[in-house]
């Protein structure tokens, strides 16, 4: 086990080094000037200028700059963001809560609705509730996020007025944090939800029909033992890592959610970022979106072969 | 099952009543000529045959079906202009001179929509098609090949499929359109097909790996059967080995990989275009009316409603197409 951790581990840092490398070049290739304003600004000489991209570094070449980017990472220097001239960890930890507590409970809700409906729609398999639990799930992937988000502020912000339209994030209390959570909540665990739905049935629909379940219904035991004690934990191994690999797309899909419901959290951070050519907070924000996914790939792998005593780890 | 066209043909050689006259013209090419023959029943057809039993495919057909000609010939045949601002009459509704109503600047929804999706679906189509032939080619090689080579292409796979792929989307375009804009502008005249190449070019790059995954499993499995063994023995060469022996089972797979793919595609084009970072304004592909009327939203909710539709149900459709397909290929259900 040890040595299979280290190996992952290793596996790991390479492919992160690998990601940031990309991520990293592709800014590097970018044409344009994140000082460009300043060229037309009378009041900054030329000279300063000059001062300025040499204390930023922005001249040195392009691998001198990866290298002290690296550098400052690993210690958890993150560096200045170039729009906000604050150090990009202030930044990005100060926006962390907002997007984990939407991302976690949508992810929380879309568990609890897909788990439940994909069980019960493999044992009642091709019935009116499969029909409409996989009309549901084929609704859910097919709706962009954005278009279900703005349907939703449709219905439910213009029209009925029950939920407020833009996000706060300094409103404290419990009731109309929740109100304002929701939406942005229900958009993602819908869209979350709907493909889980369809891997649990798919995976629920495998293991009901092998021999073990048959001979646990053979031994006599209760159907309920049968399906909640047996087929079901054994048809959630392969669910434990879909739902694993999961999650950073969650990050990605909370983005666009973010952009709509102008919720102040790491993804509308990014987008500012990328909009204002801030470096440092666009590497910042992307690798580590790349280090969750590379995390959770192990992780998906470990919760496996912990659930599933058949899979030796070599 | 319907017997109609399936006439029933004694073998050559065999005759039904014994006739030696019925027996020299009971040959299959003579039947033929006198218009009685068996349908073929092709691994196609046994797949559009099933495919057909499947309702809720066929509407998705049907409806891709719709939009797609609606696309092609509505532009053609529907006067109004996509671009034709009418500050008299902007954010109306549904009227019998706009049939879905204007939007802010007065332009007409209909035209735009008609106009704009033929964009929208020639990205996502062909998005799909190149980020399939990509992940063919290599899950391919891979496959076959097998060793160091699938070593290394498996471990840039797993690279790419650990990229991720909202941001980097995201940031590629935003950095490279103004210079591939001006550049397809300097050479081709047409700064909106250096937009069109751009995102076609990202979407595929970060899709096709799932493709690549599949076709070297399948490559990896038929590898070993008795059949390529036998094509080896007969000297079929490398290159006849992968596509005209191995390939061709791949297909199925591939098949429903491609249509879904057209889906996420389509999707994937309008998340950038509603975040302004696709075509410009005057292109008004779904992706961008949803930009544009993103912020109307409080008191003209149809200029975002109907673009968003128009999206929702073309993806919807592809996606009950893509599992009509799943069902019609997969040979373990019964014709």
């Amino acid at each position: 086990m040890a040595q299979y951790l280290i190996r992952r581990g290793i596996i790991s840092i390479f492919t992160l080094i690998a990601i940031s490398a990309v991520v990293f070049s592709i800014l590097a290739l970018a044409p344009g000037d994140p000082l460009a304003e300043y060229a037309t600004n009378p009041n900054v000489p030329a000279s300063l200028r000059q001062e300025i991209r040499k204390r930023f570094g922005i001249d040195d070449p392009v691998h001198v700059q990866y290298y002290k980017w690296a550098r400052n990472y690993v210690q958890g220097d993150w560096g200045r963001s170039f729009a906000s001239r604050g150090p990009v960890t202030d930044l990005v930890l100060g926006r962390l809560p907002v997007t984990l507590a939407i991302v976690g409970s949508s992810f929380l809700i879309s568990l609890l609705i897909a788990i439940p409906i994909g069980v019960i729609s493999a044992l009642k398999q091709y019935s009116l509730f499969d029909q409409f639990a996989t009309t549901f799930a084929f609704l859910g992937f097919s709706l962009p996020t954005f278009f279900s988000g703005l349907v939703i502020i449709v219905i439910f912000s213009v029209k009925l007025q029950w939920f407020p339209f833009v996000f706060d994030s300094t409103v404290t209390g419990f009731w109309p944090n929740i109100q304002q959570s929701i939406m942005p909540v229900s958009v993602l665990a819908l869209a979350g939800s709907a493909s889980l739905t369809r891997f649990v049935r798919a995976s629920m629909l495998e293991v009901i029909n092998q021999d073990f379940v048959r001979t646990a219904r053979a031994k006599g035991l209760r159907e309920k033992t049968v399906i909640m004690f047996h087929a079901v934990r054994n048809a959630m191994i392969p669910v434990v890592t879909i739902i694993a690999l999961q999650i950073p797309e969650i990050f990605g899909g909370a983005i666009i959610t973010e952009q709509i419901f102008r919720v102040p959290g790491i993804g509308s951070a990014l987008i500012l970022a990328i909009g204002g050519k801030d470096t440092p907070t666009v590497m910042a924000i992307t690798f580590g979106i790349a280090i969750l996914v590379v995390a959770f790939n192990v992780i998906a792998d470990l919760v496996y072969a912990f659930l599933d005593p058949r899979i030796k780890l070599s | 099952m319907s017997h109609q066209g399936e006439l029933n043909v004694a073998p050559a050689g065999l005759s039904l009543s014994g006739n030696p006259e019925e027996e020299l013209g009971s040959s299959k090419l003579a039947a033929f000529e006198r218009g009685q023959y068996k349908k073929q029943r092709s691994l196609w057809n046994n797949a559009f045959r099933q495919f057909r039993r499947h309702k809720l495919a066929m509407a998705g057909l049907f409806v891709f079906c719709f939009f797609v000609l609606a696309v092609l010939i509505g532009p053609a045949i529907y006067p109004e202009e996509i671009d034709e601002i009418d500050f008299m009459n902007t954010s109306a509704g549904f009227t019998w001179a706009h049939p879905l109503g204007t939007d802010s600047l007065g332009q007409d929804i209909l035209a735009r929509i008609l106009y704009g999706g033929r964009i929208s679906l020639a990205v996502g189509v062909t998005a799909a098609f190149v980020a399939i032939m990509l992940g063919t080619v290599v899950g391919a090689v891979s496959g076959f090949f097998g060793g160091a080579t699938d070593g290394v292409l498996m471990r840039i796979t797993d690279l790419f499929i650990s990229l991720p792929q909202v941001p980097l989307l995201l940031l590629i375009t935003f950095l490279f359109k103004d210079s591939l804009v001006e550049l397809f502008d300097r050479k081709f005249d047409n700064g909106n097909l250096g937009v069109f190449v751009l995102i076609v070019l990202v979407i595929s790059i970060l899709s096709w790996m799932p493709t690549a995954r599949l076709v070297r499993a399948s490559f990896l499995s038929l590898k070993e059967k008795e059949f390529i063994e036998a094509a080896r023995a007969i000297g079929a060469t490398r290159n006849a080995l992968m596509f005209k022996h191995i390939l061709p089972n791949v297909l199925s797979p591939i098949i429903v990989a491609a249509t879904l793919a057209v889906g996420a595609s389509i999707i994937t084009e309008s998340v950038l275009s509603f975040l302004g970072l696709g075509f410009p304004s005057d292109v008004p592909t779904w992706g961008r009316m949803l930009f544009d009327a993103k912020d109307y939203i409080q008191f003209h909710p149809h200029e975002a409603m109907i673009p968003g539709m128009a999206i929702f149900l073309t993806v919807l459709s592809i996606n009950y197409i893509g599992d009509g397909l799943r069902d019609a290929l997969d040979p373990r259900k019964s014709q």
